[in-house]
Protein backbone atom coordinates (compact mmCIF):
# COMPACT_ATOMS: atom_id res chain seq x y z
CA UNK A 1 0.00 0.00 0.00
CA UNK A 2 1.22 3.38 -0.78
CA UNK A 3 1.95 5.63 1.99
CA UNK A 4 -1.00 8.03 2.48
CA UNK A 5 0.15 11.20 4.17
CA UNK A 6 -2.83 12.62 5.77
CA UNK A 7 -3.83 8.83 7.49
CA UNK A 8 -0.07 9.34 8.99
CA UNK A 9 -0.71 12.90 10.03
CA UNK A 10 -4.56 11.85 11.24
CA UNK A 11 -3.51 9.14 13.02
CA UNK A 12 -0.73 10.72 15.13
CA UNK A 13 -2.78 14.10 15.80
CA UNK A 14 -5.61 11.16 17.29
CA UNK A 15 -2.52 9.32 19.35
CA UNK A 16 -1.19 12.20 20.54
CA UNK A 17 -4.93 13.44 22.25
CA UNK A 18 -5.26 9.85 23.26
CA UNK A 19 -1.75 10.03 25.22
CA UNK A 20 -2.48 13.74 26.56
CA UNK A 21 -6.12 12.75 27.61
CA UNK A 22 -5.17 9.73 29.53
CA UNK A 23 -2.16 11.59 30.97
CA UNK A 24 -4.34 14.53 32.20
CA UNK A 25 -6.80 11.70 33.65
CA UNK A 26 -4.36 10.37 35.49
CA UNK A 27 -2.65 13.40 37.02
CA UNK A 28 -6.50 14.09 38.08
CA UNK A 29 -7.31 11.69 39.32
CA UNK A 30 -3.53 11.42 41.52
CA UNK A 31 -4.15 14.67 42.51
CA UNK A 32 -7.71 13.86 43.72
CA UNK A 33 -6.22 11.20 46.42
CA UNK A 34 -3.87 12.92 47.19
CA UNK A 35 -5.08 15.91 48.62
CA UNK A 36 -8.56 14.15 50.09
CA UNK A 37 -8.31 12.12 53.58
CA UNK A 38 -7.15 9.39 54.11
CA UNK A 39 -3.78 9.82 53.44
CA UNK A 40 -0.97 7.17 54.40
CA UNK A 41 1.19 9.39 56.79
CA UNK A 42 3.76 6.21 57.18
CA UNK A 43 4.38 5.52 53.60
CA UNK A 44 4.55 9.60 52.57
CA UNK A 45 7.51 9.71 55.36
CA UNK A 46 9.20 6.45 54.00
CA UNK A 47 8.91 8.03 50.07
CA UNK A 48 10.34 11.25 51.29
CA UNK A 49 13.05 9.79 53.24
CA UNK A 50 13.99 7.31 49.87
CA UNK A 51 13.62 10.32 47.35
CA UNK A 52 14.92 13.33 49.72
CA UNK A 53 17.66 12.07 52.14
CA UNK A 54 19.24 8.98 49.67
CA UNK A 55 19.09 11.74 46.85
CA UNK A 56 21.20 13.92 48.56
CA UNK A 57 24.79 12.81 47.40
CA UNK A 58 24.00 12.70 43.84
CA UNK A 59 22.08 16.42 44.18
CA UNK A 60 24.80 17.11 46.36
CA UNK A 61 28.43 16.06 44.25
CA UNK A 62 26.07 17.85 41.23
CA UNK A 63 25.72 21.36 42.29
CA UNK A 64 29.24 21.53 44.11
CA UNK A 65 31.03 20.73 40.92
CA UNK A 66 28.41 23.08 39.10
CA UNK A 67 29.13 25.86 40.89
CA UNK A 68 32.76 25.22 40.85
CA UNK A 69 32.30 25.43 36.62
CA UNK A 70 30.27 28.47 36.81
CA UNK A 71 33.32 30.21 38.45
CA UNK A 72 35.91 29.05 36.38
CA UNK A 73 33.65 29.90 33.06
CA UNK A 74 32.55 33.16 34.08
CA UNK A 75 36.06 34.15 34.87
CA UNK A 76 37.06 32.90 31.34
CA UNK A 77 34.82 35.30 29.59
CA UNK A 78 34.73 38.12 32.39
CA UNK A 79 38.25 38.77 32.32
CA UNK A 80 38.49 39.59 28.76
CA UNK A 81 36.45 42.65 29.78
CA UNK A 82 38.07 43.19 33.52
CA UNK A 83 34.06 42.30 35.05
CA UNK A 84 35.36 39.17 37.21
CA UNK A 85 33.55 41.40 40.35
CA UNK A 86 30.22 40.11 38.76
CA UNK A 87 31.28 36.74 39.04
CA UNK A 88 29.76 36.16 42.56
CA UNK A 89 26.50 37.28 41.89
CA UNK A 90 26.65 35.33 38.49
CA UNK A 91 27.24 32.06 40.34
CA UNK A 92 24.46 32.29 42.99
CA UNK A 93 21.64 33.48 40.31
CA UNK A 94 22.43 30.87 38.18
CA UNK A 95 22.65 28.18 40.95
CA UNK A 96 19.34 29.45 42.10
CA UNK A 97 17.13 30.07 39.39
CA UNK A 98 18.58 27.54 36.99
CA UNK A 99 21.08 25.09 37.47
CA UNK A 100 20.17 23.90 41.20
CA UNK A 101 16.71 23.02 40.19
CA UNK A 102 17.70 21.92 37.02
CA UNK A 103 20.38 20.11 37.68
CA UNK A 104 18.88 18.32 41.01
CA UNK A 105 15.31 17.65 38.30
CA UNK A 106 17.64 15.90 35.95
CA UNK A 107 19.56 13.62 38.67
CA UNK A 108 16.03 12.60 40.58
CA UNK A 109 14.52 12.27 37.07
CA UNK A 110 16.61 9.83 36.71
CA UNK A 111 17.13 7.94 40.63
CA UNK A 112 13.81 8.73 41.68
CA UNK A 113 12.01 8.27 38.55
CA UNK A 114 13.26 5.08 37.45
CA UNK A 115 13.05 3.41 40.75
CA UNK A 116 9.39 4.66 41.12
CA UNK A 117 8.35 3.20 37.87
CA UNK A 118 10.54 -0.06 37.82
CA UNK A 119 8.84 -0.95 41.52
CA UNK A 120 5.16 0.30 40.75
CA UNK A 121 5.59 -2.05 36.91
CA UNK A 122 6.74 -4.91 38.84
CA UNK A 123 3.88 -4.64 41.33
CA UNK A 124 1.55 -4.36 38.23
CA UNK A 125 2.66 -7.33 36.36
CA UNK A 126 3.17 -9.35 39.19
CA UNK A 127 -0.79 -8.79 39.86
CA UNK A 128 0.23 -7.10 43.08
CA UNK A 129 -1.68 -3.66 42.49
CA UNK A 130 -4.77 -6.21 41.42
CA UNK A 131 -4.34 -7.90 44.76
CA UNK A 132 -4.29 -4.26 46.43
CA UNK A 133 -7.45 -3.36 44.96
CA UNK A 134 -8.92 -6.98 46.35
CA UNK A 135 -7.86 -6.16 49.97
CA UNK A 136 -10.19 -2.84 49.83
CA UNK A 137 -6.94 -0.12 49.47
CA UNK A 138 -7.25 1.93 46.57
CA UNK A 139 -3.69 1.93 44.83
CA UNK A 140 -3.51 5.67 44.30
CA UNK A 141 -4.02 6.51 47.99
CA UNK A 142 -1.59 3.85 49.03
CA UNK A 143 1.36 3.97 46.11
CA UNK A 144 0.61 7.37 44.22
CA UNK A 145 -0.47 9.81 46.74
CA UNK A 146 2.83 8.85 49.02
CA UNK A 147 5.03 9.43 46.04
CA UNK A 148 3.32 12.74 44.24
CA UNK A 149 3.05 13.75 48.03
CA UNK A 150 6.99 13.33 48.50
CA UNK A 151 8.20 14.30 45.01
CA UNK A 152 6.39 17.80 45.27
CA UNK A 153 7.83 18.59 48.60
CA UNK A 154 11.30 16.91 49.00
CA UNK A 155 12.37 18.12 45.71
CA UNK A 156 12.73 21.78 46.84
CA UNK A 157 14.28 21.11 49.91
CA UNK A 158 16.67 19.04 47.97
CA UNK A 159 17.45 22.36 45.40
CA UNK A 160 17.69 24.57 48.49
CA UNK A 161 20.40 22.39 49.70
CA UNK A 162 22.36 22.34 46.22
CA UNK A 163 21.55 26.31 46.06
CA UNK A 164 23.60 26.58 49.56
CA UNK A 165 26.26 23.75 48.05
CA UNK A 166 26.85 25.43 44.43
CA UNK A 167 27.56 28.69 46.24
CA UNK A 168 30.31 26.90 48.26
CA UNK A 169 31.30 25.30 44.91
CA UNK A 170 32.49 28.72 43.21
CA UNK A 171 33.40 30.44 46.23
CA UNK A 172 36.04 27.68 46.94
CA UNK A 173 37.22 27.83 43.39
CA UNK A 174 37.17 31.88 43.32
CA UNK A 175 39.01 32.33 46.24
CA UNK A 176 41.57 29.09 46.75
CA UNK A 177 42.18 29.21 42.55
CA UNK A 178 41.18 32.62 41.41
CA UNK A 179 42.45 35.00 44.18
CA UNK A 180 39.45 36.48 45.44
CA UNK A 181 39.05 38.25 48.82
CA UNK A 182 36.72 35.34 51.02
CA UNK A 183 34.59 38.33 52.44
CA UNK A 184 34.53 40.38 49.41
CA UNK A 185 33.57 37.19 47.24
CA UNK A 186 30.39 36.63 50.03
CA UNK A 187 29.54 40.27 50.25
CA UNK A 188 28.90 40.49 46.41
CA UNK A 189 27.34 37.44 46.15
CA UNK A 190 24.30 38.14 48.53
CA UNK A 191 24.31 41.93 47.99
CA UNK A 192 22.32 41.97 44.82
CA UNK A 193 20.58 38.79 45.08
CA UNK A 194 16.23 38.89 45.82
CA UNK A 195 14.32 36.84 47.36
CA UNK A 196 12.67 36.41 44.09
CA UNK A 197 15.82 34.49 42.55
CA UNK A 198 15.36 31.87 45.39
CA UNK A 199 11.70 31.51 45.05
CA UNK A 200 11.66 31.04 41.25
CA UNK A 201 13.79 28.09 41.88
CA UNK A 202 12.22 26.14 44.61
CA UNK A 203 8.53 27.23 42.49
CA UNK A 204 10.38 24.77 39.95
CA UNK A 205 11.96 22.16 42.26
CA UNK A 206 8.22 21.90 43.52
CA UNK A 207 6.63 21.19 40.09
CA UNK A 208 9.36 18.78 38.68
CA UNK A 209 9.29 17.00 41.90
CA UNK A 210 5.51 16.38 40.87
CA UNK A 211 6.29 15.50 37.15
CA UNK A 212 9.05 13.49 38.16
CA UNK A 213 6.77 11.00 40.37
CA UNK A 214 3.78 11.31 38.23
CA UNK A 215 5.47 10.22 34.97
CA UNK A 216 7.53 7.22 37.50
CA UNK A 217 3.80 5.89 38.51
CA UNK A 218 1.74 6.76 35.19
CA UNK A 219 4.40 4.01 33.15
CA UNK A 220 4.91 1.93 36.03
CA UNK A 221 0.95 1.96 36.43
CA UNK A 222 0.55 1.43 32.66
CA UNK A 223 3.46 -1.11 32.08
CA UNK A 224 2.63 -4.71 30.14
CA UNK A 225 3.88 -8.14 30.14
CA UNK A 226 6.87 -8.76 32.68
CA UNK A 227 9.92 -7.89 32.51
CA UNK A 228 10.16 -6.04 29.21
CA UNK A 229 7.56 -4.16 30.15
CA UNK A 230 8.53 -2.67 33.18
CA UNK A 231 11.98 -1.87 31.47
CA UNK A 232 10.15 -0.21 28.84
CA UNK A 233 8.39 1.61 31.69
CA UNK A 234 11.56 2.90 33.31
CA UNK A 235 13.21 3.82 30.26
CA UNK A 236 9.68 5.89 29.49
CA UNK A 237 9.51 7.26 33.17
CA UNK A 238 13.60 8.88 32.99
CA UNK A 239 13.46 10.00 29.08
CA UNK A 240 9.82 11.38 29.95
CA UNK A 241 10.53 13.10 33.36
CA UNK A 242 13.81 14.67 32.27
CA UNK A 243 12.03 16.19 28.76
CA UNK A 244 9.23 18.07 31.06
CA UNK A 245 11.54 18.77 33.68
CA UNK A 246 13.54 21.24 30.65
CA UNK A 247 10.09 21.71 29.19
CA UNK A 248 8.51 23.00 32.32
CA UNK A 249 11.86 24.71 33.37
CA UNK A 250 10.66 27.32 30.41
CA UNK A 251 7.16 27.58 30.88
CA UNK A 252 8.35 28.68 34.90
CA UNK A 253 11.00 31.03 33.76
CA UNK A 254 9.02 32.69 31.47
CA UNK A 255 6.04 33.42 33.51
CA UNK A 256 8.74 34.64 36.56
CA UNK A 257 10.44 36.70 33.91
CA UNK A 258 6.84 38.38 32.65
CA UNK A 259 5.94 39.54 35.84
CA UNK B 1 -35.91 -24.02 52.95
CA UNK B 2 -36.38 -22.53 49.97
CA UNK B 3 -33.87 -22.77 46.63
CA UNK B 4 -30.40 -21.28 47.96
CA UNK B 5 -30.38 -17.70 46.06
CA UNK B 6 -27.53 -16.38 43.66
CA UNK B 7 -24.72 -14.86 45.28
CA UNK B 8 -23.37 -13.30 41.55
CA UNK B 9 -25.41 -13.58 38.86
CA UNK B 10 -23.47 -12.64 35.12
CA UNK B 11 -25.44 -12.35 32.36
CA UNK B 12 -24.32 -11.62 28.74
CA UNK B 13 -21.26 -10.22 29.93
CA UNK B 14 -18.69 -9.15 26.74
CA UNK B 15 -15.32 -7.92 26.90
CA UNK B 16 -13.04 -7.59 23.86
CA UNK B 17 -9.24 -6.69 24.00
CA UNK B 18 -8.16 -4.46 20.90
CA UNK B 19 -10.09 -6.64 17.70
CA UNK B 20 -9.99 -9.59 19.50
CA UNK B 21 -13.10 -10.49 21.78
CA UNK B 22 -12.20 -12.63 25.38
CA UNK B 23 -15.42 -13.07 26.54
CA UNK B 24 -18.74 -12.98 24.05
CA UNK B 25 -22.00 -13.23 25.94
CA UNK B 26 -21.39 -14.96 29.37
CA UNK B 27 -24.09 -16.19 31.66
CA UNK B 28 -23.24 -17.67 35.22
CA UNK B 29 -25.08 -18.10 38.45
CA UNK B 30 -23.67 -18.68 41.95
CA UNK B 31 -25.50 -20.11 44.09
CA UNK B 32 -24.58 -19.40 47.91
CA UNK B 33 -22.70 -21.55 49.90
CA UNK B 34 -21.95 -23.57 47.02
CA UNK B 35 -18.20 -24.52 44.84
CA UNK B 36 -18.44 -23.27 41.10
CA UNK B 37 -15.31 -24.61 39.04
CA UNK B 38 -14.93 -22.85 35.80
CA UNK B 39 -12.77 -25.16 33.31
CA UNK B 40 -11.23 -23.76 29.72
CA UNK B 41 -8.61 -23.93 27.96
CA UNK B 42 -5.66 -21.63 28.30
CA UNK B 43 -6.81 -18.25 26.48
CA UNK B 44 -10.47 -18.89 26.96
CA UNK B 45 -11.26 -16.22 29.45
CA UNK B 46 -11.78 -17.55 32.73
CA UNK B 47 -9.10 -14.84 34.30
CA UNK B 48 -10.74 -12.10 32.39
CA UNK B 49 -13.93 -13.43 33.59
CA UNK B 50 -13.46 -13.18 37.57
CA UNK B 51 -11.40 -9.72 37.15
CA UNK B 52 -14.29 -8.52 35.83
CA UNK B 53 -16.74 -9.69 38.28
CA UNK B 54 -14.16 -8.34 40.73
CA UNK B 55 -14.07 -5.19 38.68
CA UNK B 56 -10.42 -5.17 37.86
CA UNK B 57 -11.40 -5.44 34.44
CA UNK B 58 -14.35 -2.96 33.08
CA UNK B 59 -16.30 -4.91 30.69
CA UNK B 60 -18.01 -4.03 27.54
CA UNK B 61 -21.14 -4.97 28.15
CA UNK B 62 -23.69 -7.08 30.34
CA UNK B 63 -24.50 -7.15 33.96
CA UNK B 64 -23.06 -8.23 36.83
CA UNK B 65 -25.10 -8.48 39.98
CA UNK B 66 -23.79 -9.22 43.57
CA UNK B 67 -26.02 -10.17 46.39
CA UNK B 68 -28.85 -8.51 44.01
CA UNK B 69 -26.79 -5.33 43.65
CA UNK B 70 -25.61 -4.54 40.26
CA UNK B 71 -22.29 -3.57 40.45
CA UNK B 72 -21.21 -2.66 36.45
CA UNK B 73 -20.68 0.55 37.33
CA UNK B 74 -20.10 1.51 41.07
CA UNK B 75 -17.79 4.45 41.80
CA UNK B 76 -14.77 3.61 43.86
CA UNK B 77 -15.90 3.88 47.40
CA UNK B 78 -18.41 1.92 46.89
CA UNK B 79 -16.78 -0.83 45.01
CA UNK B 80 -14.09 -1.31 48.10
CA UNK B 81 -17.33 -1.76 50.43
CA UNK B 82 -17.98 -4.72 48.23
CA UNK B 83 -14.72 -5.89 47.52
CA UNK B 84 -14.93 -6.52 51.82
CA UNK B 85 -16.82 -9.60 50.71
CA UNK B 86 -14.32 -10.62 48.53
CA UNK B 87 -11.22 -12.82 49.05
CA UNK B 88 -9.15 -13.57 46.26
CA UNK B 89 -6.05 -15.46 45.79
CA UNK B 90 -4.29 -15.01 42.70
CA UNK B 91 -2.05 -17.34 40.15
CA UNK B 92 1.30 -15.76 41.01
CA UNK B 93 0.37 -15.62 44.38
CA UNK B 94 0.49 -11.73 44.42
CA UNK B 95 2.49 -10.88 47.62
CA UNK B 96 3.15 -7.82 48.31
CA UNK B 97 7.08 -8.41 48.68
CA UNK B 98 7.82 -5.06 50.49
CA UNK B 99 6.10 -6.23 53.64
CA UNK B 100 6.57 -9.39 55.64
CA UNK B 101 4.65 -12.57 55.65
CA UNK B 102 2.19 -11.36 59.20
CA UNK B 103 1.75 -7.99 57.16
CA UNK B 104 0.67 -9.45 54.11
CA UNK B 105 -2.08 -11.54 55.56
CA UNK B 106 -2.94 -8.66 58.17
CA UNK B 107 -2.80 -6.08 55.02
CA UNK B 108 -6.45 -6.12 54.32
CA UNK B 109 -7.18 -5.91 58.16
CA UNK B 110 -5.21 -2.73 58.31
CA UNK B 111 -5.49 -1.30 55.49
CA UNK B 112 -8.88 -1.86 54.19
CA UNK B 113 -11.00 -1.79 57.69
CA UNK B 114 -8.88 -0.39 59.74
CA UNK B 115 -7.55 -2.57 62.62
CA UNK B 116 -4.96 -1.73 64.67
CA UNK B 117 -2.06 -3.36 63.74
CA UNK B 118 -1.49 -5.47 67.20
CA UNK B 119 -5.16 -6.76 66.86
CA UNK B 120 -4.46 -7.47 63.21
CA UNK B 121 -0.71 -9.66 64.25
CA UNK B 122 -3.14 -11.64 66.03
CA UNK B 123 -5.88 -12.62 63.27
CA UNK B 124 -2.67 -12.86 60.42
CA UNK B 125 -0.85 -15.71 62.94
CA UNK B 126 -3.98 -17.61 63.68
CA UNK B 127 -4.92 -17.49 60.09
CA UNK B 128 -1.50 -18.57 58.74
CA UNK B 129 -1.50 -21.25 61.27
CA UNK B 130 -5.05 -22.45 59.64
CA UNK B 131 -3.19 -22.97 56.43
CA UNK B 132 -0.57 -25.00 58.57
CA UNK B 133 2.31 -22.41 58.70
CA UNK B 134 4.14 -21.20 62.08
CA UNK B 135 4.58 -18.44 63.88
CA UNK B 136 8.33 -18.70 62.95
CA UNK B 137 7.01 -17.83 59.07
CA UNK B 138 5.47 -14.40 60.12
CA UNK B 139 8.33 -12.67 59.94
CA UNK B 140 9.85 -13.61 56.87
CA UNK B 141 9.95 -12.12 53.71
CA UNK B 142 7.58 -13.32 50.60
CA UNK B 143 11.05 -14.10 48.25
CA UNK B 144 12.13 -16.28 51.52
CA UNK B 145 9.54 -18.54 51.05
CA UNK B 146 9.12 -21.76 48.37
CA UNK B 147 5.95 -21.65 45.85
CA UNK B 148 4.29 -23.85 47.98
CA UNK B 149 4.40 -22.02 50.75
CA UNK B 150 3.78 -18.61 49.16
CA UNK B 151 0.55 -20.09 48.35
CA UNK B 152 -0.25 -20.77 51.40
CA UNK B 153 0.22 -17.23 52.60
CA UNK B 154 -1.43 -15.95 50.00
CA UNK B 155 -4.41 -18.01 50.92
CA UNK B 156 -3.76 -17.10 54.06
CA UNK B 157 -4.19 -13.37 53.18
CA UNK B 158 -7.28 -14.37 50.85
CA UNK B 159 -9.45 -15.83 54.02
CA UNK B 160 -8.03 -13.33 56.70
CA UNK B 161 -11.33 -10.84 56.32
CA UNK B 162 -13.50 -13.73 56.46
CA UNK B 163 -15.07 -13.66 53.28
CA UNK B 164 -18.39 -14.91 52.31
CA UNK B 165 -16.84 -15.08 48.62
CA UNK B 166 -13.87 -16.72 47.55
CA UNK B 167 -12.00 -16.93 44.07
CA UNK B 168 -9.39 -19.38 43.26
CA UNK B 169 -7.56 -18.29 40.52
CA UNK B 170 -5.93 -21.35 39.39
CA UNK B 171 -5.00 -22.21 42.64
CA UNK B 172 -2.11 -25.58 41.85
CA UNK B 173 -1.33 -24.59 38.77
CA UNK B 174 3.08 -24.46 39.11
CA UNK B 175 2.91 -26.71 42.26
CA UNK B 176 4.32 -30.42 42.47
CA UNK B 177 0.89 -32.58 42.54
CA UNK B 178 1.51 -33.63 46.65
CA UNK B 179 1.46 -29.57 47.20
CA UNK B 180 -1.24 -29.09 44.63
CA UNK B 181 -3.38 -31.99 46.95
CA UNK B 182 -2.14 -30.15 50.12
CA UNK B 183 -3.64 -26.96 49.30
CA UNK B 184 -6.62 -28.37 47.49
CA UNK B 185 -7.50 -29.75 51.01
CA UNK B 186 -6.75 -26.26 52.36
CA UNK B 187 -9.21 -25.25 50.02
CA UNK B 188 -12.16 -27.40 50.99
CA UNK B 189 -11.24 -27.09 54.51
CA UNK B 190 -11.20 -23.21 54.78
CA UNK B 191 -14.34 -23.19 52.61
CA UNK B 192 -15.93 -25.28 54.76
CA UNK B 193 -14.87 -23.56 58.23
CA UNK B 194 -16.45 -20.37 56.92
CA UNK B 195 -19.48 -21.48 55.20
CA UNK B 196 -18.29 -19.35 51.94
CA UNK B 197 -19.08 -19.75 48.20
CA UNK B 198 -16.53 -20.26 46.25
CA UNK B 199 -15.68 -19.65 42.65
CA UNK B 200 -11.81 -21.38 41.23
CA UNK B 201 -11.25 -21.39 37.81
CA UNK B 202 -8.33 -23.99 36.96
CA UNK B 203 -7.10 -26.26 33.83
CA UNK B 204 -6.03 -29.28 36.71
CA UNK B 205 -8.77 -31.92 36.53
CA UNK B 206 -7.83 -33.43 39.78
CA UNK B 207 -8.17 -30.41 41.48
CA UNK B 208 -11.05 -29.77 39.62
CA UNK B 209 -12.60 -33.21 41.05
CA UNK B 210 -11.50 -32.55 44.68
CA UNK B 211 -13.25 -29.09 45.24
CA UNK B 212 -16.03 -28.80 42.78
CA UNK B 213 -19.77 -29.44 43.48
CA UNK B 214 -20.86 -27.59 40.39
CA UNK B 215 -18.99 -26.82 37.43
CA UNK B 216 -18.83 -25.11 34.20
CA UNK B 217 -16.96 -25.07 30.97
CA UNK B 218 -16.11 -22.01 29.15
CA UNK B 219 -14.98 -21.90 25.64
CA UNK B 220 -15.23 -19.26 22.33
CA UNK B 221 -16.17 -16.57 25.45
CA UNK B 222 -19.52 -18.73 26.13
CA UNK B 223 -20.17 -21.12 29.28
CA UNK B 224 -21.12 -23.99 27.07
CA UNK B 225 -21.69 -26.22 29.50
CA UNK B 226 -22.17 -26.63 33.39
CA UNK B 227 -23.93 -29.31 35.64
CA UNK B 228 -22.56 -31.32 38.67
CA UNK B 229 -19.40 -32.33 39.23
CA UNK B 230 -20.99 -36.19 39.37
CA UNK B 231 -21.90 -35.91 35.69
CA UNK B 232 -19.14 -34.16 34.12
CA UNK B 233 -18.21 -37.75 33.32
CA UNK B 234 -21.51 -38.52 30.83
CA UNK B 235 -22.44 -34.59 29.89
CA UNK B 236 -22.83 -35.61 26.34
CA UNK B 237 -20.64 -32.35 25.60
CA UNK B 238 -18.24 -32.89 22.91
CA UNK B 239 -16.36 -30.00 24.55
CA UNK B 240 -16.17 -31.09 28.03
CA UNK B 241 -15.39 -35.18 26.94
CA UNK B 242 -12.30 -33.77 25.00
CA UNK B 243 -11.29 -31.34 27.83
CA UNK B 244 -11.67 -33.77 30.66
CA UNK B 245 -10.02 -36.36 28.89
CA UNK B 246 -7.15 -34.04 27.45
CA UNK B 247 -7.38 -34.95 23.66
CA UNK B 248 -5.68 -33.09 21.48
CA UNK B 249 -8.36 -34.29 18.85
CA UNK B 250 -12.44 -32.84 19.07
CA UNK B 251 -14.24 -29.81 18.66
CA UNK B 252 -11.27 -27.33 20.42
CA UNK B 253 -8.86 -26.62 18.06
CA UNK B 254 -5.44 -25.09 19.51
CA UNK B 255 -3.95 -23.03 17.34
CA UNK B 256 -0.90 -25.21 16.63
CA UNK B 257 1.26 -24.49 13.32
CA UNK B 258 2.92 -26.94 11.50
CA UNK B 259 6.07 -26.16 9.68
Amino acid sequence: MAFNPFAFIGRSVLVFFEVSGRLVMFAAQSIAHSVTPPLYVRLIARQMVEMGYYSLPVVGLTAIFSGMVLALQSYTGFSRFTAESSIPIVVVLSMTRELGPVMAGLMVAGRVGAAIAAEIGTMRVTEQIDALRTLSTNPFKYLIAPRLIAGFTMLPVLVLIADIIGVMGGYLVSVYKLGFNAQGYLENTFEYLEAEDVVSGLVKAAVFGFLIALMGCYHGFRSRGGAQGVGTATTNAVVSGAILVLVFNYVITEAFFAK
Amino acid sequence: MTAPRNKIEVRSLTKSFGEKPVLNGVDLDLREGESLVVIGGSGTGKSVLIKSILGLLTPDGGRIVIDGQEVTDLRSHERERIMRKFGMLFQGSALFDSLSVWENVAFGLVQGRGMRRKEAREIALEKLASVGLGPDVAGLYPAELSGGMQKRVALARAIAGDPEIIFFDEPTTGLDPIMADVINNLVIERRTALGATTLSITHDMASVRKIAERVAMIHGGKIVWSGPIAEIDRSGNPYVDQFIHGRAEGPIKMEVRHP
